[in-house]
C-alpha cells in the first residue's frame, strides 16, 4: 500500500471512478416517487394563488384584500406590496391567497381590489440611443490597453460589426416555490433550492425565529440554473401564512410569474471593430456594449470582454440600461454566454474577411488565450467528430439544395469550477454498511451518485452499497450549487473522510490479523494484503470498529490536489438554413469538454448534452419579448416562450477530454461551461451557410430573413 | 360554486371514486386529492407535457382535462407503469441511457413514450421525435431520450 497521503488513486487503479455509472436516484425519478417541493402534500395543506401587477411601472393607489378573506375556503392573505409601493416591472407580486383548494385561492385573488397610478415605462433594451434620450443609461465603464488606433492603421483586414443577444429567463420546468409547515414552533420548509444549507437563516430573520428552528429540505429540484439560491419573498409568504393559519402552505409560482419575476439572463448588444494582420493574427479590438439586467441597469461584465481571447491593443466600454423588466439572477455561467456570442461571431466575420477557414483562424489566434494547448487539442478532436475538413466551405459558398444551405461554426469557452466550501460525515456501521451525510443538493449534477462513487471506490465496495443522505439543512453544511462547484465540493470532503476512515480500519485489521497495515488495500468487498491475499471481508473489518462504528468528518476544499479549477471546452455546430423561410435546423452539434478528473463519465456527458439544448434554445428561439407599447413581457408562457423540442436539436455528441494531464488536475466543476459557446458556434454556422451574419440571437426566421435581405441574398 | 361531483374511474388498474368540483382539472385531483404526485405540473396550459397521463390508453395533458371527464374512463399515471417488482423496460431504458437528469420532465416523457410504443412498437427515430414533441425538457438533452425510447422498443420486441 502506498503511504498515507490524501490523493485520488493512480488512474489505472480505479474500478469505478471515470466509468459510466447510472444515477443512484434514477429509479425514484423514473417511477414518480421522487418528491419535489410541490409534491409535499401533508394533511391540511393550503394552496396559494398570486396577484401580480399587470403594469410595467406603476404606483399602488388602492389595495383592499378584505373581499378575498370573505371567499369560501380562503384562509390567509399575504400582502407583498401595499398602497404607495412603486412597481417596477410587469409580474411584480402584489398579494398571495392561501385556501383549501387552488380554485378557492384563485377566487380569493379575483376578489382583491387593486388600483394603480400608471407611470411611464421603458423596456427597450437594444436601442441605446433611445435609452440615452429617456435618461435610462448608467455611468459608462471603459478601459484601454495598447494602442488600438495605431494597430488599426497597420491592419490587413478589419471588420466593424454589430452583435447582440437578447434576455432569456431561467425557465426552470419546476417553478420556484415551497411547502412550509410548522411543527410546534419549528418551521420545515420544503424549498425548491440550490442552497439547502444557506437558506434556513433567510427564513429565520424575517419570521422572528431562531435559525436553529428552521429546517430546509430539498430532496429533488426540477432545475435552478442559478435562480434558486434564496428563500425569496414568496417563500417567506408561505412560511408566514403557515404560521398564521397553523396549517401547511404550498406556494409555487405560476408559469407566467416564474418567467417574469424569478430571474433572467441580461441582454448584451455590441458594436465591435476587430482587425488582423496579413497572416491572420488579431491585432486590435474596440468595443462598446450595452444591455439591461432590469431596473438596476447593469449590463454584461465589461472586464471579461473580449471573451477567452484578449488582445494587446484593446479598447472596451459598456453602458447599462435601466428597464422596467424583471431583475436578473445568476444564469448558468453568468456573463459568459453573452460575451462569447459577442466576441467569437466578430472573430468569425474577420476570418471570412481574410478569406480564412474559421477553424484555421481560431487555431492561429489561440496564443491570445490562457489555454492554447487544451483548446488546440479539443478543436482538432471536435473537427474530427463533425467532419470539418470534408464539410468546410467559405461563408455562403456551399452547395444549395432545394433552397437550403448548410454551414459549420465553432466556439470556445472557459470557466472556473473551483470546489465550494463543504463538509460531510461518513459513517461506517459495525455491520459494514456505509453512508455519507451532507447538506448538499442535486440540481441534476448527480450529487448523490458522485458521492456514492467516491466512497465505493475508496472502500472497494459496489456503488449500491453506499447510502447517501443529502437535501436537508440538518446535515453537515455544504455550499450552494452554483458556479459549477458541487461535484468538486462534495467529492473532496468525502474522499478525505473516507481515506481517514479506511486507514483507521486498516490499523484495526492489522492489529487483529497480525498483518502490516501498510500492505493493506480495500477491493471487491475484501481487505487485501499486498493486493492479492484476502485478510478478511469488509464486514469483518467494519465489525472491528466496535458497537458504535466509525464516524469521520470531511471538509473542503483543501490544497491537496483532490480538486482544482479552470476549464476550457469547445463546440462545433452544423446547421441547415432554409433560405426561403429563414428556419435554421440543427443537423449536429459536437462538444469536447475538459473538467479535470471525471468521477462519473455518464453524468458528466449528461451535463454537457443538457447544456447544449439550452444553448440551441437561446441561439435559435428563446427570447423574452417585451412590448414597448404596454411594457409587458408578452410571451410569458411555454407556448410562446420558444424552447426547442425533441425534434429541433439534431444529433448531439458530447465527448469528455481527459488525458492524464487533466486527470492529474483533480476534480473541476462542469455545469456551466458547456452552455457558453453554443450561441457563437451556431451563429457562426448560420453565417457559414448563408454568407451573411444574423447579428442578434436568437436567430429567429425573421432575423434570418432580414439578414439575408440586408446582405442581398433574398 | 357548483356542487361537487362523484367521479368513478379506474386509476392504475384500481377502481377509484373521488369527489371534485366540476372546474377542477385531472392534474389537480391526481396531485392534491389522490396524492399521485408523480404527475408533474409545469405550465398548466398544455405546452410542457410534464403532466402527461394515459386516458383510455391515449396520452393527454392532465392539466387540460377536467377531472369530471374521466368518469368511467381508465387513467394510467407514472405510478402505474412499473410492475410489482423492478421497472418497466421504458423506465429502465431512461435510466441506462441517462435520459433523465433533474427528473421533473421524466414522468411525462415516459407516459408519452408508453403511449407511442403501445400504438407503434417499433417506431422510427422520426416517429419518436414527432410523438414526443409535446414534452419539454430543459436540462437533460433530448438525444438521450430518443435513444432510451429506441432501447425500450428493442427490449420489448426481444421479450415477446
Amino acid at each position: 500500500m502506498a503511504e498515507r497521503t490524501i490523493a485520488w488513486k493512480p488512474r489505472g487503479e480505479n474500478q469505478i471512478i471515470g466509468t459510466e455509472v447510472l444515477r443512484i436516484d434514477g429509479v425514484e425519478k423514473a417511477s414518480g416517487t421522487a418528491k419535489y417541493s410541490a409534491d409535499i402534500n401533508t394533511q391540511g395543506t393550503l394552496y396559494c394563488k398570486l396577484l401580480t401587477c399587470k403594469h410595467a411601472h406603476a404606483k399602488v393607489t388602492k389595495l383592499d384584500t378584505e373581499p378575498a378573506k370573505g371567499v369560501k375556503g380562503v384562509k390567509a392573505v399575504h400582502i407583498f406590496r401595499d398602497v404607495d409601493s412603486e412597481i417596477e416591472w410587469d409580474g411584480t407580486l402584489i398579494a398571495a391567497v392561501a385556501a383549501e383548494t387552488q380554485d378557492a385561492a384563485q377566487d380569493g385573488v379575483n376578489a382583491i381590489v387593486v388600483e394603480y397610478e400608471v407611470l411611464p415605462h421603458f423596456v427597450d433594451e437594444d436601442d441605446l440611443e433611445a435609452a440615452k434620450e429617456a435618461g435610462r443609461t448608467t455611468e459608462p465603464r471603459s478601459s484601454t490597453q495598447g494602442n488600438v488606433e495605431a494597430a488599426l492603421k497597420d491592419a490587413k483586414a478589419k471588420v466593424e460589426g454589430y452583435y447582440g443577444i437578447h434576455t432569456i429567463t431561467h425557465c426552470c420546468l419546476e417553478p420556484h416555490g415551497s411547502h412550509c409547515e410548522f411543527e410546534d414552533d419549528n418551521l420545515i420548509a420544503h424549498l425548491s433550492t440550490q442552497n439547502v444549507s444557506g437558506t434556513p437563516g433567510q427564513f429565520a430573520g424575517p419570521l422572528g425565529l431562531d435559525a436553529s428552528k428552521v429546517t430546509v429540505v430539498c430532496d429533488y429540484i426540477g432545475g435552478g440554473f442559478g435562480s434558486k439560491f434564496a428563500a425569496d419573498e414568496w417563500g417567506l409568504a408561505a412560511a408566514k401564512m403557515a404560521k398564521e393559519t397553523g396549517r401547511p402552505v404550498r406556494l409555487m409560482l405560476d408559469r407566467a410569474t416564474e418567467l417574469k419575476t424569478a430571474g433572467n439572463r441580461p441582454s448584451g448588444f455590441a458594436r465591435v471593430t476587430i482587425a488582423a494582420n496579413a497572416d491572420g493574427n488579431i491585432i486590435a479590438w474596440d468595443s462598446e456594449h450595452w444591455g439591461t439586467n432590469g431596473p438596476q441597469g447593469g449590463t454584461v461584465d465589461v472586464n471579461q470582454y473580449p471573451y477567452v481571447f484578449d488582445f494587446e491593443n484593446r479598447n472596451r466600454a459598456a453602458i447599462g440600461i435601466k428597464t422596467n423588466a424583471g431583475p436578473q439572477r445568476a444564469w448558468r455561467a453568468p456573463n459568459h454566454p453573452q460575451l462569447c456570442a459577442m466576441t467569437q461571431t466578430a472573430m468569425d466575420d474577420l476570418a471570412a474577411e481574410l478569406g480564412m477557414d474559421s477553424l484555421d483562424f481560431f487555431l492561429k489566434n489561440l496564443g491570445h488565450t490562457a489555454k492554447a494547448d487544451v483548446y488546440k487539442a479539443e478543436l482538432e478532436r471536435a473537427a474530427e467528430l463533425i467532419g470539418w475538413k470534408d464539410k468546410w466551405h467559405a461563408h455562403g459558398k456551399g452547395e444549395k439544395r432545394r433552397g437550403k444551405a448548410r454551414g459549420l461554426g465553432l466556439g470556445l469557452h472557459r470557466w472556473g469550477g473551483r470546489a465550494h466550501a463543504a463538509s460531510c460525515t461518513v459513517r461506517i456501521e459495525p455491520d459494514g454498511s456505509v453512508s455519507s451525510n451532507a447538506g448538499s443538493q442535486d440540481i441534476g449534477t448527480g450529487t448523490r451518485t458522485v458521492i456514492a462513487i467516491v466512497l465505493a471506490e475508496t472502500f472497494g465496495l459496489p456503488v449500491e452499497a453506499i447510502k447517501v443522505n443529502i437535501g436537508s439543512s440538518t446535515l453537515p453544511q455544504s455550499g450552494p450549487s452554483g458556479g459549477s462547484t458541487t461535484v468538486g465540493g462534495v467529492s473532496g470532503p468525502n474522499r478525505r473522510a473516507a481515506l481517514e476512515a479506511l486507514w483507521k480500519i486498516f490499523d484495526l485489521v492489522a492489529a487483529k490479523y497480525k498483518v502490516d497495515a501498510a500492505t493493506l488495500s480495500a477491493h471487491g468487498g475484501k481487505i487485501l494484503s499486498n493486493g492479492e491475499k484476502a485478510v478478511c471481508t469488509w464486514k469483518q473489518a467494519a465489525s472491528l470498529t466496535g458497537p458504535m462504528g466509525l464516524e469521520v468528518q470531511g471538509k473542503g476544499p483543501e490544497n491537496d490536489g483532490l480538486t482544482s479549477d479552470g476549464v476550457g471546452g469547445v463546440q462545433m455546430a452544423e446547421v441547415e438554413v432554409d433560405l426561403e423561410t429563414g428556419v435554421v435546423r440543427m443537423i449536429k452539434m459536437v462538444a469536447v469538454q475538459d473538467c479535470g478528473l471525471i468521477i462519473d463519465l455518464k453524468t458528466a456527458k449528461s451535463q454537457v448534452e443538457g447544456a447544449m439544448i439550452q444553448g440551441i434554445a437561446y441561439a435559435l428561439t428563446e427570447e423574452r419579448i417585451m412590448d414597448n407599447q404596454t411594457g409587458r413581457f408578452i410571451n410569458a408562457d411555454l407556448e410562446n416562450y420558444k424552447l426547442p423540442r425533441i425534434g429541433d436539436v439534431g444529433e448531439l455528441v458530447a465527448e469528455m477530454y481527459q488525458p492524464d494531464s487533466e486527470y492529474a488536475r483533480g476534480v473541476i466543476g462542469l455545469g456551466e461551461p458547456p452552455v457558453i459557446c453554443c450561441g457563437a458556434a451556431i451563429s457562426n454556422a448560420v453565417a457559414n451557410a448563408t454568407g451573411v451574419r444574423v447579428s442578434v440571437l436568437p436567430m429567429t426566421p425573421k432575423r434570418v430573413l432580414d439578414a439575408l435581405k440586408k446582405g442581398g441574398q433574398a | 360554486m357548483a356542487r361537487k361531483r362523484i367521479v368513478t374511474t379506474t386509476i392504475n388498474g384500481r377502481k377509484n371514486e373521488f369527489l371534485c368540483e366540476p372546474r377542477q382539472t385531472l392534474l389537480e385531483v391526481l396531485r392534491d386529492v389522490l396524492d399521485l404526485t408523480g404527475t408533474k405540473e409545469g405550465c398548466s396550459n398544455g405546452n410542457c407535457g410534464a403532466c402527461t397521463v394515459l386516458l383510455d390508453g391515449r396520452a393527454v395533458d392532465s392539466c387540460l382535462v377536467l377531472a369530471v371527464e374521466v368518469d368511467g374512463a381508465e387513467v394510467e399515471t407514472i405510478e402505474g407503469v412499473a410492475p410489482v417488482e423492478g421497472l418497466d423496460p421504458i423506465q429502465h431504458a431512461f435510466l441506462e441511457q441517462a435520459a433523465l437528469q433533474c427528473g421533473i420532465c421524466t414522468p411525462g416523457f415516459i407516459m408519452s413514450a408508453k403511449a407511442l410504443l403501445a400504438e407503434n412498437p417499433q417506431p422510427s427515430e422520426a416517429e419518436i421525435r414527432f410523438s414526443l414533441a409535446g414534452n419539454l425538457c430543459r436540462c437533460t438533452g433530448y438525444d438521450k431520450i430518443v435513444r432510451a425510447v429506441q432501447q425500450a422498443a428493442e427490449t420489448r420486441v426481444a421479450h415477446r
